[in-house]
Formats: structure tokens, C-alpha cells, sequence
């Protein structure tokens, strides 16, 4: 609140009131109709009432100096990297337990809330929008800062953003465990939600243009652009795919504008897409930064890194029909779709191949420097899982791996190997530079927290391979009469021995995501071993040597 | 439904095809446009060293 305006503390004042009223407004018009939207208003009230008790008191703070354009204003980010650690642990904690569910089943103990399909959302949502998404607010605030040059246009709009998007994010995974959901995968909130995450991402891309139009560096630097298509195409891709008509205005339950073929294709659209944009053009805006900075050196080559960035704009857009292989979709939107796939192993590898190869000549860096290890190790899970996710969507591989574990495998690749290491490797680099400190406080956790992630994601990605391909061979199998050799449970008890060992795998990723919190506490807390240099001067990257 | 059908697959043939090559030959000329060179030399080694306050 202290480097709030009195402008912008009313303002937001007055915001956090509307939000209460509109909560108690959507808890009564649930009550009306004993329906699940009740919970939801109390919800969403509460955390309302939570944030007014937080900033209240704060109202009478002083006021902060005229003189602020001369910083930059890093408070939300600082909010964000703890808030994408939070939701990190907690999410990895969900999809570590559905993982071990799938190996023991009975034990959901009957709670309707603790069933797979009402636990698996949250581990997606929590992942993929709780770590992933707060990651992408908090870091596209600190790039589009520096490499703008200029300081955010306001206090307030940053804090609305990040606080919006999390009340979006609990409002989502606290409907899956209630049985709300649209039924859409990665799309599942429903209508109030979805309009509620329309408003917060609006002014999500304002905000960006905002900075933008402030900058005094005329040059817009790559990682705004793949930012600028994360937050632009995000925001087209929900609010398409979730055009629905709600059952009541006083109820949770809503029914898609599509129906059929036409809705499938829409979903997959937006699927596809949301990987692209969301999992992969925000990330790559991230690692344009954040890996120079970290090795010290300019991107490898900036032109490959334009050249990438509209290759993947325009091919990614098409390729979400490779989801749907022999489905009703007409045989060329599924051609079309594959083709495409293909053609995305150029400009994906060009990504990755900038990353490496920027990093040629400093690998002893890479050696010594577990944090760049983190992002070199990301690079590398990017080539794979985009050459593997290529191959995939070929219709004759597909007609292999499509409803198998494989594509578990080959989306937990993108997701832990490219995602979470690029990401822990950019707010390891970003945490000493923001609290000032000199570096994280104990190198050696960073160490640990980057052999647990690899050996983590190595096991997973090898048993969801080996039960993938078992399982698409065993579905496949016919005997000498034409009959099918394995009947299905069969097949699931093939899988056993698999999802025990992805489960301990995914242990292993959370561990390390657990130690990362602990390292990254005690390097933020007041009294953090790893000095302070006390003065506002920039802070030079410093290796971090391992011993 | 077949003409629209027809249509579509026509369209995205054809013309889809063009936009697609053209937006491929604008963005090639722009990365590769030599005046360009010193710009994204400069912008890449830019954020390297950036310090830690806005320009005024």
C-alpha cells in the first residue's frame, strides 16, 4: 500500500468493496437456487475482505515521493515469484498424489472431492496457471520494465492483475473439488470465472501497451514480443473457447456455444494454443532474458530469435486440429493440423538451438553455475518435447500413441523438463536481484533442487514412455481369430509397476520444488545470511560455484 | 454445407497458401534486412548490461 497514490488507495479500495458486494451478490442469488455458485460468493467475499484487511490499515501510510519514475516498481513481482512458489508446491503436492491414486486407487476413501477426475484439474490448473501463469505475471513485469526502460504506469493496475488472476485461480480449483467444471480440458472454470479472468486480462495487456508506449529504449526487445503474443493470444483463445450460455445467471452451470465436431474443434484449438501460448511463447520470452543475463552474453543470434518467434505465431495457430485424429473432424482439418505440427520443429528447434548455442564458449558457466544449468537443462527438454510433440501429431504415430500414456510423458517433458526448469532458473536468477541480495542464500540447495528436477523428470518421462507404448501395443494386439489378446484391465495392471515409479518420480520434482521454497526464504527473509549490499546499485550477476 | 465446405478447403488452398508465404517473406526481410544488423546487435547486447534504474 505504501507505494500506492491516494488516488490509486481509494481506487483500490473501492475495487476490493465491489468485489465483496458482487460475492455476496452471487452468494445469494446461488442460495436462491441451492446451488454450488453460493460457496463461490462466499468465496470470492471473503478473499475480498481478506485483501481490505491487508491494505486498510496501510491507508494512512505516507504517501511515496514524487520522484518514483526513477525506480522501477518490482513490489508486485516480488508478490509473484512467492505466489508462483506457493502455488508450485501445492499443485506438484495434488498431481504427486492423483499420480500415486492411478497406482492404488482405492484411495480416493470415497470422498467425491478426492476422486481423479475432480483432483486432476487441480493439479493441471494449479501447475499450469497457479506456478506457470504467476511466473509469466511476475517475470513479463520485471523484463518489460528493464528492457522498456521505464517504470510500470501505475501502482495499482500491476496488483490488480496479479490479485485478480489468483482469485481466478482459486475460484477455479475450488470449483473443481465442489464438481464445478465446463468439462473442457484447461478450460474447465465456468461462465463467471471465465468472464471474471476476461476483465483481470485486459487490463493485463493495457498495462503491458502502457509500458510500452513509456518506453524511452525504442527498440522493443524480443522477449516483449513473445510476452506481447502470450498475453494477446491468451486472451483471444479464452474468450472464444469459452463462449457458453449460462443455465441461470443465479447458478454455476453453463453450456458451450459449440456443439459437436464444432466444439471439439474450438477445445483443441484453444488446447493446443494454450500450450503454445501460454507453455511455450511466454516461457520463451522468459528464457530471451533471463538466459543472457544470467551467462552474460547477447542471444546467440537475434535474428533467428525474430525469425522463431513468427514462425511459431503462425504455425502454432493451425496445429491444434492434430488432437483430433480420426475423429468426425473432416480428414483435411486433421492433415492440416499435422502438417503443421511438423513444419513447428523449425522455428521450436531455431529456440532452442539460439539458447545453446548462446551458451557456447561459457559452458564452464554451465559447470559451475547451477541456475544457468537450470535454463540450459530447460533448452534442451524444449528440443526434445517439440520434436517428440512433431512426431506425435503425424496421424500414423498417433494412431499409436493417442489415448495413451505417452502423451502423459510427452506433455510432463514440456512441462517439468522445458516450463518449471526454465522458470526455476529464472527466479533463482531473479530473487537476489530483486531483494538484493548477493546471491541465493545456499548455492547447494539450488545444486539439489536442480538433480532432483532432472532425475524427477527422467523417471517420470521414461515410465510414461515405456507404459505408453506397452499400452498402445497391448490395446493393438490381435490373435490368430481376430480377437483382441488383452482385455483392457489387463493392460492397467501392465501399467502398475509404471505409475509407481512415475509417482516417485514426480516426488522427487516436488522435493526439489520444496527445498526451492526453503532456499528462496531464507535468501528473502529480513535477516538472510547472504549480505545485503545495502545500496540501490544494480547487482552484477555472480556465478554461484556449487563448491 | 457442402459449398461452404468446398469453399473453406478452396480458400485455405489458395489464398491461405499466398498469406501465408508472404507473411513468411516480410518477416525473413525483416530479420534479415542488413540496414537492421547494428539494431539487433545492439538491442541483444543492450539488455545484458542494463542498469538498475528507468531512463530519464
Amino acid at each position: 500500500m505504501s507505494g500506492l497514490t491516494l488516488n490509486e488507495r481509494q481506487t483500490g479500495i473501492a475495487i476490493l468493496i465491489a468485489v465483496i458486494a458482487t460475492g455476496i451478490v452471487m452468494a445469494a442469488a446461488g442460495a436462491s437456487r441451492a446451488d454450488v455458485l453460493e460457496v463461490h460468493g462466499y468465496i470470492v467475499a471473503l478473499v475480498g475482505l481478506a485483501l481490505l484487511w491487508l491494505v486498510l490499515p496501510g491507508y494512512f501510510a505516507p504517501l511515496p515521493k514524487n520522484d518514483r519514475t526513477a525506480s522501477y516498481y518490482d513490489d508486485p513481482t516480488r508478490a509473484g515469484v512467492i505466489l508462483a512458489m506457493i502455488w508450485a508446491v501445492l499443485a506438484m503436492m495434488v498431481g504427486d498424489w492423483v499420480a500415486w491414486l492411478l497406482a492404488y486407487p482405492q484411495m480416493t476413501f470415497d470422498f467425491a472431492w478426492a476422486s481423479f477426475g475432480r483432483l486432476r484439474p487441480v493439479h493441471t490448473t494449479g501447475v499450469i496457471f497457479g506456478f506457470g501463469g504467476n511466473a509469466l505475471i511476475a517475470t513479463s513485469f520485471h523484463v518489460m520494465q528493464r528492457t522498456s526502460r521505464a517504470r510500470l504506469p501505475d501502482q495499482l493496475s500491476p496488483w490488480f492483475v496479479l490479485l485478480g488472476y489468483n482469485l481466478f485461480c482459486v475460484l477455479a480449483i475450488s470449483g473443481y473439488l465442489m464438481g464445478i467444471t465446463q468439462s473442457k480440458e484447461y478450460a474447465e472454470p465456468e461462465w463467471y470465472a471465465d468472464i471474471w479472468l476476461v476483465i483481470v486480462w485486459v487490463t493485463y495487456l493495457v498495462l503491458y501497451l502502457r509500458t510500452l508506449m513509456r518506453r524511452k529504449e525504442p527498440h522493443i526487445y524480443v522477449a516483449n514480443w513473445y510476452y506481447m503474443a502470450f498475453i494477446l493470444v491468451v486472451a483471444m483463445l479464452h474468450i472464444v473457447n469459452n463462449l457458453a450460455v449460462p443455465v441461470s445467471l443465479a447458478g454455476a452451470k453453463s453450456y458451450s456455444l459449440f456443439s459437436g465436431v464444432q466444439d471439439a474443434m474450438v477445445q483443441w484449438w484453444y488446447g493446443h494454443n494454450a500450450v503454445a501460448f501460454f507453455l511455450t511463447a511466454g516461457f520463451l520470452g522468459m528464457m530471451y532474458y533471463f538466459l543472457p543475463k544470467r551467462a552474460e552474453r547477447p542471444i546467440f543470434s537475434y535474428r533467428m530469435s525474430i525469425i522463431g518467434f513468427w514462425g511459431i505465431t503462425f504455425f502454432y495457430m493451425w496445429a491444434g486440429s492434430h488432437h483430433l485424429h480420426y475423429t468426425a473432424l473432416p480428414q483435411w482439418v486433421q492433415t492440416l493440423g499435422m502438417t503443421f505440427s511438423v513444419m513447428l520443429l523449425v522455428p521450436s528447434w531455431i529456440a532452442a538451438a539460439n539458447a545453446l548455442l548462446t551458451l557456447n564458449g561459457a559452458w564452464d558457466r554451465v559447470r559451475d553455475d547451477a541456475t544457468l544449468r537450470f535454463m540450459m537443462m530447460a533448452a534442451v527438454f524444449y528440443g526434445l518435447s517439440t520434436f517428440e510433440g512433431s512426431f506425435m501429431a503425424i496421424r500414423a504415430v498417433n494412431s499409436l500413441s493417442h489415448y495413451t500414456d505417452w502423451t502423459i510423458g510427452h506433455v510432463h517433458a514440456g512441462a517439468m523438463g522445458w516450463v518449471a526448469l526454465i522458470t526455476f532458473g529464472s527466479i533463482y536468477a531473479l530473487v537476489p536481484w530483486l531483494w538484493k541480495r548477493e546471491r541465493m542464500y545456499s548455492p547447494a540447495l539450488v545444486e539439489a533442487h536442480f538433480w532432483l528436477a532432472l532425475a524427477g523428470t527422467l523417471i517420470y518421462v521414461f515410465a510414461m514412455w515405456n507404459s505408453g507404448i506397452l499400452q498402445g501395443l497391448m490395446w493393438r494386439t490381435y490373435n490368430d481369430s481376430g480377437m483382441l489378446t488383452y482385455s483392457f484391465i489387463e493392460t492397467m495392471e501392465a501399467m502398475h509397476p509404471y505409475y509407481v515409479a512415475r509417482a516417485i518420480g514426480g516426488l522427487c520434482f516436488l522435493t526439489g520444488a520444496v527445498i526451492g521454497c526453503y532456499n528462496i526464504w531464507m535468501t528473502i527473509k529480513p535477516s538472510s545470511l547472504a549480505s545485503s549490499t545495502g545500496d540501490e546499485a544494480p547487482l552484477p550477476s555472480q556465478l554461484q560455484p556449487a563448491e | 454445407m457442402d459449398l461452404a465446405h468446398d469453399m473453406l478447403v478452396g480458400f485455405s488452398k489458395s489464398a491461405g497458401l499466398f498469406y501465408l508465404i508472404a507473411m513468411a517473406i516480410v518477416a525473413l526481410a525483416y530479420a534479415c534486412w542488413p540496414a537492421n544488423r547494428d539494431r539487433f546487435d545492439k538491442a541483444a547486447r543492450d539488455i545484458v548490461e542494463d542498469e538498475d534504474k528507468p531512463w530519464q
